[in-house]
């Protein structure tokens, strides 16, 4: 187990969920006859949820921030009918479709983000209110119809990566995709371990870096030649997917603006007393969220050939449970976009392989619920217990990873067994300047 | 019963009757003892005053009298009406007569004042609430208190002095014989605070008897029969004002008489020319527009110099602070700031901390921190502008930064990747300090830069404060503890009520000067803003 730990990263919670899932997924191969890991069904995994995955890159950010944004679903509703009956009765060609949906993801995120940062009405209250707001838009713009979308949109909803180069029994361009990727992860973890050595900082011994890669790649490289020796190679919508995590994982954990977020959500008085604008950084969570929840809604139009009124509903849940499973805490300060996507992959092999199973919607739905009860139950567990929870350098290290912090996880349990002596002094001490 | 009789008889005989009486009471936090063997003695119908510094004790003994520290979790004992006092929660205490009043009021603010009287007492008739008793009552009590409102006013619809007594008729509605008052006057204004005076003597009158905390000497001097005066957790001395003669000057030397000892480092102040000038700062209370929190206050820091501000609890020291620092308190409504010969507009914090201010808060945990950050991104959190390319963080400078300041400032840790929540109180201190050295500030406002933490990692951070000023900052330190201020300032500033009363230099300091300048309320003459 220490083994283990020391490849992975001491994080508990992370290390759970990246097993939670490989178990997982064991488990339905084996119990569906191999049928899970067909190339095909792979490929459905990932069309079938990457709009879900998009949302929940948004909504972690908005979750460490100290938020939460129930409008998303209706948001994507929204959007997916103005650009299908743009596409359609307008007759605008579809890339500049996909271009006006992002346009009004961002007003959408405007709208909401003035009156969560500069009227400073809670997000939970102004989401509400967008969900009901834009479900009647949904509505009220498309008449209660569906309107189908045409062929050229479908690309980033089910589109796959074409057949080029010699005929190699394999889709070159997704086998060179994972090529690149494993490429680009050896290359940077040797970059930064040189940096780290150079200043002095302690590395992990160059054994467990290697296993580590090993892994991954392998994992990288197994998923890749799966997909690519199917019928279609990698799907659009992943690829979308992959070109997110790497951004928004970069964002969240190696720029200001991610280093503000967290702080914002961790301690928003002390943020600001540090100098962070946290109305500015409200803003920009709130809006940014929109932003990917059109994005979202135009790939599930894709997907489903068509808009219609019922788009996205209870999206907005499957966001935030992907979120919670992927180690998010609801206070704020913490999570990270890659554990997110992973809690969000623990969902959608359990639907896809309970689906394969023929157990029905009704059973499916409790037991994700009670999935989603046990994996955040597993994380307040392990707190209470005080065990170190550092998170994962593997994530950390494949750039995704999140800002993640060794203390994060666990000062949270700190807060609350606060020392009678630091309470003495602080009702002594009146503090006077807090707002109240 | 019968250990104690001795003693009880002994006092009883010569001073009457004995309403409580605190043994040897020692409470201990981890690592610290609060209480040392502390006595009291209060006779029944007397306004008892406790004084002392901030810290000295006062709230963690009236703790241990209420029940908020249940039995067990001290050592001691505790006479009530000649019985030994088994109090294992605030409800037995208050079962028995005992009721205290905290400084932050426990009221609810939607709720009216008939139903914060009786929250937890409520009056029932067959299980649900009698609203005609409820209210009849409650208009008794408030007659008693001299509080004329409808006892269906909502209690956010009344003032704090207003809300004073609704907590006072709470506590005669619960059949009180002993009323603790900790800070009863902090928040309340000057006729405000005399009619609660009244209330009191009104009470002692009907037999009640009072414990009150206060810092407010005047106020003591005015009412109290008697005033016990803790120090660093010992009972120093009971005064009986009636037989001792007891002035201002008597109980301030009872406070602060204490020996000053090495507890400072040696420092030989290098002063240069005024360099930071804040002049007539006026500003209002965010929420409370009719009251202002700085009242026309100029002060001025030069380089090299350690610039103390001296004041009570609520003075507004921290307000003025805070303000200074990029509005980040209240509203201002006038007031320049020069900084080198240039006025400065700072509108945010982001703008003090590029014109070279940093502040570090009173408040470490709930201001100060984000208690789940690593040390390293602690330390460049108020500055990351100095360690990116772009808008992108360099991981490799952050954690050169950090080793750098962990090794000045002799942080002990592990590594510098540690959770700032795993630390003690002086080492995240030292932590709070790097974040602001990191911002390479002129002039440094350090408030209550030594608060929870031990006498060890004090001296180490005076030592800082003092290395600080020598290269040639200006360095304010805003402070409870008045020795701390004379060890280490070279000018000190009293605040009384957001009103800076006066100026005094190194050589003409000393506690009680200080202590009488920041109790000097110009109400009534506040048209002579006293700058001594």
């Amino acid at each position: 187990m220490n083994v283990v730990r020391k490849i992975f990263g001491g994080d508990t919670r992370q290390l759970g969920m990246v097993l939670a899932l490989v178990a997982l997924i064991v488990f339905f191969q084996w119990k569906t006859g191999g049928l899970t890991l067909k190339p095909d069904n792979v490929n459905n995994i990932i069309q079938g949820n990457a709009y879900i995955l998009v949302l929940a890159i948004g909504m972690v950010l908005v979750i460490i921030a100290g938020h939460i944004d129930l409008s998303v679903g209706s948001i994507s509703a929204f959007v997916g009918i103005v650009v299908a009956i743009a596409i359609r009765d307008w007759g605008i060609p579809w890339p500049l479709g996909i271009l006006l949906g992002l346009a009004l993801g961002v007003l959408v995120g405007i709208w909401q983000g003035f009156w969560v940062a500069r009227v400073g009405i809670p997000a939970f209250i102004v989401t509400l209110a967008g969900m009901l707001l834009f479900r009647g838009a949904n509505q009220y713009v498309g008449q209660s119809t569906t309107v189908p979308v045409p062929t050229g949109f479908r690309v980033i909803g089910s589109g796959a990566l074409p057949e080029v180069g010699p005929s190699t029994g394999y889709n070159n361009l997704t086998v060179l995709l994972g090529i690149v990727g494993c490429a680009a992860i050896v290359v940077g973890s040797l970059r930064s371990r040189t940096r780290l050595t150079k200043i002095g900082a302690h590395v992990e011994e160059s054994w467990v870096m290697w296993t580590r890669l090993a892994l991954i790649c392998a994992a990288i490289m197994g998923a890749m030649m799966l997909i690519a020796s199917g019928r279609r190679g990698f799907p659009v919508s992943g690829l979308i997917l992959v070109v997110l995590v790497l951004v928004y994982g970069f964002v969240a954990s190696k720029t200001i603006l991610g280093r503000h977020i967290y702080a914002v959500g961790g301690n928003r008085h002390a943020a600001e007393l540090s100098g962070v604008k946290s109305r500015a950084i409200n803003f920009f969570v709130i809006a940014n969220m929109s932003t990917l929840a059109a994005l979202a809604g135009m790939m599930f139009v894709a997907r489903s050939t068509a808009s219609g009124p019922f788009d996205g509903v209870g999206w907005e849940l499957d966001a935030i449970a992907a979120v919670f499973i992927g180690g998010a805490a609801v206070t704020g300060g913490v999570g990270t976009v890659v554990g997110s996507i992973v809690g969000g992959l623990v969902m959608a092999v359990l639907n896809n392989g309970l689906q394969l199973e023929g157990v029905g919607a009704d059973k499916t739905q409790m037991i994700k619920g009670l999935v989603l009860l046990i994996a955040v139950a597993f994380d307040v567990y392990n707190k209470s217990q005080g065990k170190p929870s550092i998170t994962a350098l593997l994530l950390r290290n494949v750039r995704g990873g999140g800002g993640s912090d060794d203390g994060k996880a666990q000062a949270e349990s700190h807060l609350d067994e606060q020392n009678p002596a630091e309470a003495e002094t602080r009702s002594t001490s009146a503090t006077v300047g807090e707002d109240r | 019963m019968s250990d104690d009789a001795p003693a009880r008889t002994g006092k009883s005989s010569a001073s009457g009757d004995v309403i409580l009486e605190m043994r040897h009471i020692t409470k201990e936090f981890p690592g610290v003892k609060a209480l040392d063997e502390v006595d009291m003695v209060v006779r029944r119908g007397e306004i008892h005053a406790i004084c002392g510094e901030n810290g000295a004790g006062k709230s963690t003994l009236m703790k241990v009298l209420s029940g908020l520290y249940p039995l067990g979790s001290y050592e001691g004992e505790i006479h009530f009406e000649g019985e030994l006092a088994r109090f294992h929660t605030i409800r037995d205490s208050e079962h028995s007569g005992i009721v205290i009043i905290h400084q932050e009021l426990a009221l609810i603010p939607e709720l009216s004042i008939a139903e914060n009287i009786f929250l937890g007492n409520e009056q029932t008739h067959r299980g649900s609430i009698d609203w005609v008793t409820t209210r009849a009552k409650a208009a008794q009590l408030l007659e008693r208190v001299g509080l004329h409102e409808d006892p269906t006013t909502r209690i956010k619809d009344i003032g704090v002095g207003k809300q004073q007594l609704v907590e006072i008729a709470k506590a005669l509605s619960k059949d009180v014989r002993l009323l603790i008052l900790d800070e009863p006057t902090a928040a309340l204004n000057e006729s405000d605070s005399q009619h609660l005076l009244e209330i009191m003597s009104g009470l002692r009158q009907d037999g009640v008897t009072c414990i009150m905390i206060s810092h407010k000497l005047n106020e003591i001097e005015q009412i109290s029969d008697a005033i016990t005066i803790i120090r660093d957790g010992r009972t120093i001395e009971t005064l009986r004002v009636h037989e001792d003669g007891v002035d201002e000057n008597r109980i301030i030397r009872g406070m602060v008489g204490r020996d000053l000892g090495s507890r400072f480092p040696e420092h030989t102040p290098d002063i240069g020319e005024v360099f930071f000038e804040v002049k007539d700062w006026r500003v209002q209370h965010p929420v409370r527009a009719d009251r202002l929190v700085c009242k026309d206050a100029s002060f001025f820091v030069r380089r090299g110099e350690i610039v103390g501000f001296a004041g009570l609890m609520g003075a507004g020291r921290t307000e003025l602070m805070r303000s200074v620092f990029g509005r980040s308190y209240g509203n201002l409504l006038g007031g320049t700031i020069v900084k080198d010969g240039q006025e400065l507009r700072l509108g945010h914090v982001r703008d003090a901390i590029d014109a070279g201010l940093a502040y570090v808060t009173e408040d470490r945990k709930s201001l100060g921190l984000n208690l789940l950050d690593d040390i390293k991104t602690t330390t460049v959190s108020a500055k990351l502008s100095r360690i990116t390319e772009g808008l992108v963080v360099n991981e490799a400078l952050e954690f050169r930064y950090a080793e750098q300041y962990r090794k000045e400032l002799r942080t002990k840790t592990p590594d510098v990747e540690e959770g700032v929540a795993k630390l003690s109180g002086g080492n995240q201190q030292k932590v709070v300090l790097a974040k602001w050295l990191f911002t390479e500030p002129d002039l440094l406002i350090l408030d209550e830069p030594t608060r929870g933490i031990d006498v060890g990692a004090k001296f180490e951070i005076y030592g800082i404060i003092q290395r600080l000023a020598s290269e040639g900052k200006g360095v304010i330190v805003v402070s409870s503890e008045l020795p701390e201020l004379l060890g280490l300032s070279d000018r000190i500033y009293t605040i009384c009520e957001g009103e800076i009363t006066g100026c005094l230099d190194k050589g003409e300091a000393n506690q009680e000067s200080l202590m009488r300048l920041m109790t000097t309320t110009t109400n009534g003459r506040s048209e002579t803003p006293a700058a001594s």
